[in-house]
């Protein structure tokens, strides 16, 4: 039946995506950016909406959620994927909304006036059956994809208003959204860029060599040195693994020591990060977002006799305080860090900040 | 007496003092040219003939060299104002009129070892005299002559400014201590790359003293093109001819230890430089017709600028060098020579036992008080003292944890890993980049320095000043432990003036099969830096831990102050 040969083809292709993601999670895997998750995440969730059974939007949100739990569940670092459904759940609302005829506007707010005035919470059950929904679905879908592929380019655009001409840049690993800036405001400014290797991956290494044959002048310090040259920097630019609700950041291990380099110094922090990476996640506790890989990056095996009697740490992520950034730059302009809860709140739903 | 009789007799006096010096003076440029000094300032054909037969010009081949030299520069102009490098480089005169007044200079320098050196070298002519009792020229419009010269140029030096030579100088007080004398210092050559009449000079001075010259190498970022950037495959040793009667063989030695890393960190460099110090005394032979006292120091001249070529100086060498030229120019002439080696040699022994091992003993039962049971201590790369420090509390039976942070490309921190885990200590490894991930465990950070300078800055192994950073913004204590010989006079703010660069070819990691700077010299626009010391500004350090006591970071003009009063 054909119906079934979609679904086993969908529940397929879900389980391929969703054993990419455990893999590429451990570093053996070929590195994957986050734009890359982002679009597959949604192409994917485009395919649930045309090929799972559903009737009316509860049940799809419901099939969405599920799967979307699956995903985060494989690999919880990538928070991408979270957001991406996130934002599918919000169109499916939106798209729901606009079918039944009432703006979405008012019914997202919570007012105070709105909970005098209703007399009780209105349930939203999502029960009525849309037929153009789907299409509708679909084709908002679409535009979110459009706009994922834009985003790399849309930030670089922002590069000749952030830079000028003998400056001198630091970086801190590998960032493909920083590594564009850097290459459009180069086409017209020279520059100095300083990249940190950041070890043990040392990831700053392949950053270097990519914006040294672009023909900026670029140096590679070593992690220990961060400080050291920091005096020199007019200002720090770099990509982010995630933006926390407050503002703050989960980077690459090394970028809070950075952060707190350039406060020293009084240098602007600026963080190049496109909103699919804006995530709805507090940080609340230390240890709740750390995660760590094999020791043997730092502490390599021929070190055999002293291994077994030593802690070895190899975290992956750093957490940076929104007190230590100036500015975010992303495919919608430039923000402070304090009004990031702002941006939060047009792009997701509250109900689904847990999903 | 009355008040006329006595100033009439200090009147008195006075002339005669001036009238003694003035005689002294012609008395020293005199039996300056007699001396055997072998770094004279001059060059000519002769010298290359010496230099291939690898023998030391005689006495009178160095009058004749050093007179026609001073003909020669009487008729230069006067050169600019960055003065000669190192000491010996004051009898090479930057101008032409002050011939005879340098050439008087350096031995009195040699002469006056007796006077403690505050702060170096006032170029004011000196006042001490010369306890050599060659005969003297008598050539009386000469004597004025050098008089007149000798003032024009000590009113036109005591305005001019320079920075002392940080490196191994003899004691060059001449005027008695004061304190707010004019501070006339030179530039060490090391931190000069970007100036071409210095390396110029360098390199004739190298030559003179038959030691190759080292080429920088690879592509220097620009903020540092003032520094030299050795590779570690070119060693200087490769440069040297075989039977190269110049230089001990300990010396090559330890000059390919410290160039290649095998001898790394400052207590280990100034223990086997002060090793080598005594393997070349007890070598040493007077030659005829010479004093043990300045011809010794003139024999390790040249090593000295080879072990600098090797790797340059570092705060606690320049100190133990000074020290070592102190005592030797401190040997009465009337000395037998194998009392005077034996007795140098318990100098050197007395030195280390004092400075460094006894100083660790004293630093490690201050810090013992500091270290108590349930602490979680964060330690940075290999620093002998601390390490010294962690394992006496444990012997003590002081409960703690050891975190051992480490940063590429040296790596210090496995061998620091190693001798704690040795010792039994519970450690925990990590590289510096997760230091903010591990600092909210920590109760204290121990640091070692390679330096305290003289504005409270602590020199130290790059990154030092980093893990200080992140510590004081999570409120960790922060304690420096530090020699007293380690303290220097130099003043620095950035870790950029003077510094050193590694080899850049250790940043090239090969990860999964790739390497991706492997031709980094291929690409123009890309530079690798490997910077080997930072400085820390005082504000990070909470206490620093000497063998005189636990002071704050500010203090330490104020122990430099003491100690050359002691001495």
């Amino acid at each position: 039946m054909p119906g079934a040969d979609k679904e086993t083809d969908l529940s397929e292709r879900i389980e391929a995506f969703l054993s990419d993601l455990k893999r590429g999670g451990s570093g053996t895997g070929p590195l994957r950016g986050s734009a890359e998750t982002a679009r597959e995440t949604t192409a994917l969730l485009r395919r649930v909406t045309a090929q799972a059974r559903w009737s009316s939007a509860g049940d799809l949100m419901e099939i969405i959620r599920k799967e979307g739990r699956r995903m985060t569940a494989a690999q919880p670092s990538e928070t991408t994927v979270g957001n991406m459904i996130r934002r599918v759940l919000k169109i499916i609302r939106e798209e729901y909304a606009r079918s039944r005829g009432s703006s979405e506007e008012t019914d997202q707010q919570e007012s105070l006036h709105k909970l005098l005035t209703s007399g009780g919470l209105s349930e939203e059950n999502f029960r009525q059956h849309f037929a153009p929904l789907k299409a509708n679905v679909i084709e908002a879908i679409n535009e979110l994809l459009t706009e994922l592929e834009g985003t790399t380019d849309n930030i670089a655009m922002q590069a000749l208003e952030h830079i000028h001409s003998n400056e001198v840049i630091m970086t801190i690993g590998r960032s493909r959204t920083v590594e564009a800036f850097l290459k459009d405001a180069a086409r017209k400014r020279k520059f100095h860029v300083i990249v940190a290797e950041c070890a043990p991956f040392c990831q700053g290494h392949e950053m270097a060599t990519s914006l040294s044959k672009a023909g900026i002048e670029t140096t590679v310090i070593t992690d220990a040195a961060i400080f050291a040259v920091m005096s020199r920097v007019n200002k720090v630019i770099i990509g982010t693994q995630t933006v926390l609700a407050n503002g703050g950041l989960r980077a690459v291990n090394g970028t809070h020591t950075l952060a707190l380099a350039a406060k020293h110094h009084s240098t602007p922090l600026i963080v190049c990060a496109p909103m699919f990476k804006l995530s709805p996640q507090f940080p609340n506790e230390e240890d709740t977002f750390h995660k760590f890989v094999s020791p043997h990056e730092v502490l390599p095996f021929t070190e055999g006799e002293i291994l077994s009697k030593v802690n070895v740490h190899c975290p992956v992520f750093d957490y940076v305080p929104p007190e230590l950034i100036t500015l975010f730059i992303s495919n919608i302009g430039g923000h402070a860090p304090s009004y990031i809860y702002r941006l939060m709140s047009e792009l997701y739903h509250p109900e689904d900040h847990e999903l | 007496m009355s008040l006329c009789e006595m100033t009439h007799q200090c009147k008195a006096a006075l002339c005669m003092l001036l009238m003694n010096l003035t005689i002294s003076n012609t008395r020293l440029q005199v039996t300056n040219s007699s001396c055997n000094f072998p770094d004279g300032p001059e060059k000519t054909g002769d010298i290359e003939r010496i230099k291939n037969e690898g023998k030391e010009l005689t006495k009178e081949e160095k009058q004749r060299l050093r007179k026609e030299k001073k003909q020669q520069k009487k008729n230069k102009e006067k050169k600019d104002e960055k003065a000669p490098l190192e000491s010996e480089k004051e009898k090479k005169p930057a101008s032409s009129s002050p011939a005879s007044q340098a050439t008087a200079q350096p031995p009195t320098q040699k002469a006056s070892s007796g006077v403690p050196a505050p702060a170096p070298v006032p170029v004011a002519a000196s006042e001490a005299p010369s306890p050599v009792d060659k005969p003297a020229k008598s050539k009386a419009e000469l004597k004025a002559e050098r008089r007149a010269r000798q003032e024009a140029e000590r009113a036109s030096k005591q305005s001019k400014k320079g920075e002392v030579g940080q490196q191994a100088a003899p004691s060059k007080a001449k005027a008695p201590p004061s304190e707010l004398q004019p501070v006339v210092k030179r530039l060490p050559e090391h931190i000069q790359v970007d100036n071409p009449e210095v390396l110029k000079k360098l390199a004739k001075k190298l030559e003179r003293q038959q030691i190759p010259l080292r080429s920088d190498y690879g592509y220097k970022v620009s903020l540092f093109s003032h520094l030299h950037q050795y590779s570690r495959k070119a060693p200087l040793t490769q440069q040297l001819s075989i039977p190269s009667s110049v230089i001990h063989p300990a010396i090559v030695q330890l000059g390919l230890q410290y160039s290649q890393g095998i001898v790394a960190g400052s207590n280990a460099r100034s223990v086997a430089l002060l090793h080598a110090f005594k393997q070349i005394i007890r070598d040493y032979t007077t030659p005829p017709n010479e004093e043990l006292s300045r011809d010794l120091v003139n024999k390790l001249k040249p090593y000295i600028s080879f072990l600098n070529q090797c790797r340059p100086l570092s705060a606690s060498m320049g100190n133990a060098i000074k020290y070592i030229k102190k005592e030797i120019s401190n040997i009465p002439s009337q000395c037998k020579e194998e009392e005077a080696k034996s007795k140098l040699q318990d100098c050197i022994d007395c030195y280390i036992n004092e400075k460094i091992i006894l100083a660790a003993k004293a630093i490690a039962k201050y810090a013992i008080e500091k270290i108590s049971d349930g602490d979680v201590i964060l330690v940075y790369g290999c620093s002998s003292l601390v390490n010294h420090i962690l394992c006496e509390a444990f012997e003590k039976n002081r409960k703690f944890r050891v975190i051992v942070v480490d940063s590429r490309p040296r790596l210090e921190g496995r061998e620091a890993l190693r001798r704690l885990v040795q010792r039994g200590i519970s450690c925990t490894y990590v590289l510096i980049s997760a230091v903010s991930y591990i600092l909210p465990e920590v109760s204290k950070v121990f640091l070692g320095a390679h330096a305290l300078l003289a504005n409270g800055y602590v020199m130290s192994r790059v990154g030092t000043s980093q893990i200080a950073l992140v510590a004081k913004a999570f409120n960790v204590p922060v304690l420096v432990c530090c020699e007293t010989y380690k303290f220097c006079e130099r003043v620095q703010t950035d870790s950029f003036v003077s510094n050193e660069l590694d080899d850049p070819d250790d940043l090239i990691v090969t990860r999964k099969g790739k390497t991706h700077l492997e031709h980094w010299q291929d690409v123009s626009s890309l530079g690798l830096l490997n910077l080997v010391y930072d400085v820390t500004p005082p504000d990070f350090v909470d206490l620093v831990i000497t063998d005189l006591g636990m002071i704050p970071c500010t203090s330490v003009p104020v122990v430099l102050r003491v100690k050359n009063v002691d001495q």
